[in-house]
């Protein structure tokens, strides 16, 4: 190998790899951060990939990558792809946004789409779901159904989208459920199911008979169905294999037509760089059944405010609402602004504790 | 019937060999587990080994592989001074994730602050942090006769509460609209361990373990201290007669391994990740033990074990793309390696014998 070809510039490989792969066939790559046999984020995202195969069958090719860490064994994965033909890239995890950016300006003809986060380029789109108001509808059913008046949640990250659901689901289980108390646990990971696991544990100890987790495993479950009397939520897929309990309904992420429509872009030349922020409106959030644990009134009420969501009568953050300084946030039927929501940094009233600083 | 009969001295054809047949054996059975799962085993083996070296995009893999390879080299490195002695510094991650929050640290604090002085300082600040972790142990054995082997596997869990600290508060970055992480400081020219030549993957953490492989050689066949961390290991009591200094030795091997992982972390930070954030360390601490072993203990053959964990790394990651290969089957082809490795050491010191037996 001379040593001026090691220096071959970024650009110089795009045109090698498109010209490589001068074929009809729509290269699709997905980065995953977890396995695809996670049962909750990454399967969601991998049953996307699968629905895009299944839309365009052999006018597409599909690769992914499991189990990715977020940092620059990211930016080589989607290196890879990018330089293997990739027409477009789905990089799954919030972790991924700078590893994108930077592949990205080298490979302006490849499109990338990252999840969850906010930086944006002429070939970087992002996207990501109101989990929020699926979080609404599960903090009223919690709300309702603790007798303990405890509830756990096992936080992954303190990043916005999960303050977010922290916020959404104590407000509704506050409000049906003024002794409501939240007990949250930071568990500094996306997938690891023993960490879960003894957050599920301990929060159980701490007398909590709820428990809503924003961590993609179903550890959480299975500890709550060892305890027997808690009740838990799917997160990111319906885990309805602890259904009708301890899962008494869920949160699914619905990708696939999102990724079919993306995909669908990049084949007819129309795709463009969007900011897509899509909920229970668009069928992005799904509301997984919710099982007969739950009494019949209680259900009535929890797939109503998620009809009115889906109307776009409901905002699950509608005023009054203090923050947890006590200093006021919204007003009398205000609701709160895309930009607030995204960039989410405090508790509402009410919630214990302190953001981890 | 066969039986192991102990050498009368450690084989050395063996210890050469025992790494190859190693390799060998991995690919044989990792092949099989392929062939299980459906894949062609050929093929497989091919592309994780073949690719990355040789292949259509090798041009962009070469350079990935110093980059994979290189802060392995340097931990190594470090810990096998330490292995030599005896002395069992697990905790390497740790000081690898205090190196990159000191060095980070000590560039961020001159942000946006254009000298040449800022990357130095880093360096050195990298170092004094991985360091400093890394006294912990070595006090803590030399005072109080702890087990170094304990403390530092449980300060990697206290340096990664100290990461996600740090990326949650003390080091987020203030234009990050209160997402974590710090300011990226690849976009910090005076800050970032660029690559010195574009496109070679040479950094300066590339340079540096360099460096150190030949330090470490040096060290270890012409230096009186070399020596003495070599005869401590192989016979403490000579050691002993010889006047070897126990607590200076634990202090020096310790806080040598904690500083090169110190420096593999602030290079990393400063370089191909750019920013401090909770995920930031990714098991090269602990990848590093079976690099060091994998490497003999001996310098040049950690260089080339670096080599080969990092081709296993990236190769392994294309076969998942290109052949649809799970993660899993990957890792336990990685996790044979060290296996094969320990299993056919056994004929270092021993040797397979046929013996008859009189049956009565």
């Amino acid at each position: 190998m001379k040593f001026t070809s090691l220096l071959a510039s970024a650009a110089m490989a795009l045109g090698l790899a498109t010209s490589a792969m001068a074929e009809d066939k729509t290269k699709v790559g997905f980065v995953f951060v977890g396995p695809v046999g996670d049962g909750g984020w990454t399967y969601e995202h991998n049953k996307g990939r699968l629905a895009v195969e299944e839309e365009f069958g052999d006018k597409v090719e599909t690769v992914f990558v499991e189990s990715v860490p977020e940092g620059p064994d990211a930016e080589r994965v989607m290196t890879q792809m990018a330089l293997e033909g990739a027409d477009l890239i789905f990089t799954t995890s919030f972790g991924y946004m700078d590893p994108t950016i930077n592949v990205a300006k080298k490979f302006p003809n490849v499109k990338f789409e990252h999840a969850t986060g906010y930086k944006t380029a002429d070939n970087v789109s992002v996207y990501s779901a109101r989990f929020y108001e699926g979080r609404a509808v599960q903090g009223h059913i919690a709300g309702k159904m603790t007798k303990s008046n405890v509830i756990g949640y096992i936080g992954s990250y303190p990043i916005p989208e999960v303050i977010r659901g922290i916020n959404s689901a104590y407000v509704h289980a506050k409000k049906v459920n003024p002794d409501v108390e939240f007990k949250i646990i930071w568990a500094y990971t996306w997938f690891d199911p023993a960490k879960e696991a003894d957050a599920a544990t301990v929060l159980i100890e701490q007398g909590a008979d709820v428990i809503l987790q924003h961590t993609d495993s179903t550890a959480p479950q299975a500890a709550a169905q060892e305890a027997g009397n808690v009740i838990t939520f799917g997160q990111a897929s319906d885990m309805s294999e602890y259904a009708p309990f301890p899962r008494v309904s869920s949160i699914i992420d619905n990708w696939a037509p999102y990724y079919i429509a993306r995909t669908q872009a990049v084949m007819d030349g129309s795709w463009e760089t969007v900011n897509t922020w899509d909920g229970i409106k668009e069928g992005m959030v799904e509301i997984g059944e919710i099982s007969d644990s739950v009494p019949a009134d209680i259900k009535e009420e929890a797939l109503a405010m998620k009809a009115a969501m889906a109307a776009g009568e409901y905002h699950p953050f509608t005023g009054p609402l203090k923050k947890q300084d006590g200093s006021d946030w919204l007003a009398e039927g205000e609701t709160a602004d895309d930009g607030t929501l995204a960039g989410m940094n405090f508790y509402v009233e009410g919630l214990q504790g302190e953001i981890p600083q | 019937m066969i039986v192991l009969e102990k050498r009368p001295q450690p084989s050395k054809a063996w210890s050469y060999a025992t790494p190859l047949v190693a390799v060998l054996a991995t690919m044989v059975c990792g092949g099989i587990l392929f062939a299980v799962l459906g894949k062609n085993p050929v093929q497989a083996i091919g592309t994780i080994f073949w690719e990355p070296l040789f292949g259509e995009f090798a041009f962009y893999y070469r350079p990935q592989l110093l980059v994979k390879g290189a802060p392995l080299v340097l931990i190594a490195i470090g810990l096998s001074l330490g292995f030599r002695a005896g002395i069992w510094n697990i905790g390497a991650e740790g000081q690898y994730i205090m190196g990159a929050i000191f060095g980070a640290a000590a560039g961020l604090a001159f942000y946006p602050l254009d000298a040449w002085y800022v990357f130095p300082i880093m360096v050195i600040a990298g170092a004094i942090g991985g360091c400093l972790w890394a006294m912990i142990p070595a006090f803590l054995k030399v005072r109080f006769g702890t087990n170094e082997i304990l403390v530092s596997l449980m300060l990697v869990y206290v340096a990664e509460q100290m990461l996600a600290s740090v990326s949650l508060g003390l080091l987020k970055n203030p234009e990050g609209f209160g997402f974590p992480g710090s300011r990226n400081l690849q976009s910090y020219e005076s800050a970032h361990n660029a690559e010195l030549i574009a496109g070679s993957g040479m950094h300066w953490g590339v340079v540096t373990a360099l460096i150190a492989v030949i330090f470490a050689y040096v060290l270890l066949n012409r230096h009186m201290l070399g020596f003495h961390i070599r005869l401590t290991g192989e016979a403490p009591r000579a050691a002993k007669f010889a006047g070897v200094n126990p607590a200076r030795l634990i202090l020096f091997c310790l806080g040598m391994s904690g500083a090169l992982a110190g420096l593999a972390g602030m290079f990393e930070v400063s370089g191909p990740s750019g920013v401090v954030s909770i995920d930031f360390n990714v098991g090269y601490g602990f990848t590093a033990i079976i690099v060091a072993f994998l490497g003999r203990l001996h310098p040049v053959g950690i260089l080339l074990a670096g080599g080969l964990m990092a081709l296993t790394y990236i190769g392994g990651e294309i076969a998942q793309s290109q052949l649809g290969l799970p993660a899993a089957a990957i890792q336990v082809f990685q996790g044979m390696l060290l296996f094969f490795l320990l299993a056919f050491d056994l004929l270092t010191n021993y040797r397979i014998r046929a013996a008859r037996r009189e049956v009565a």
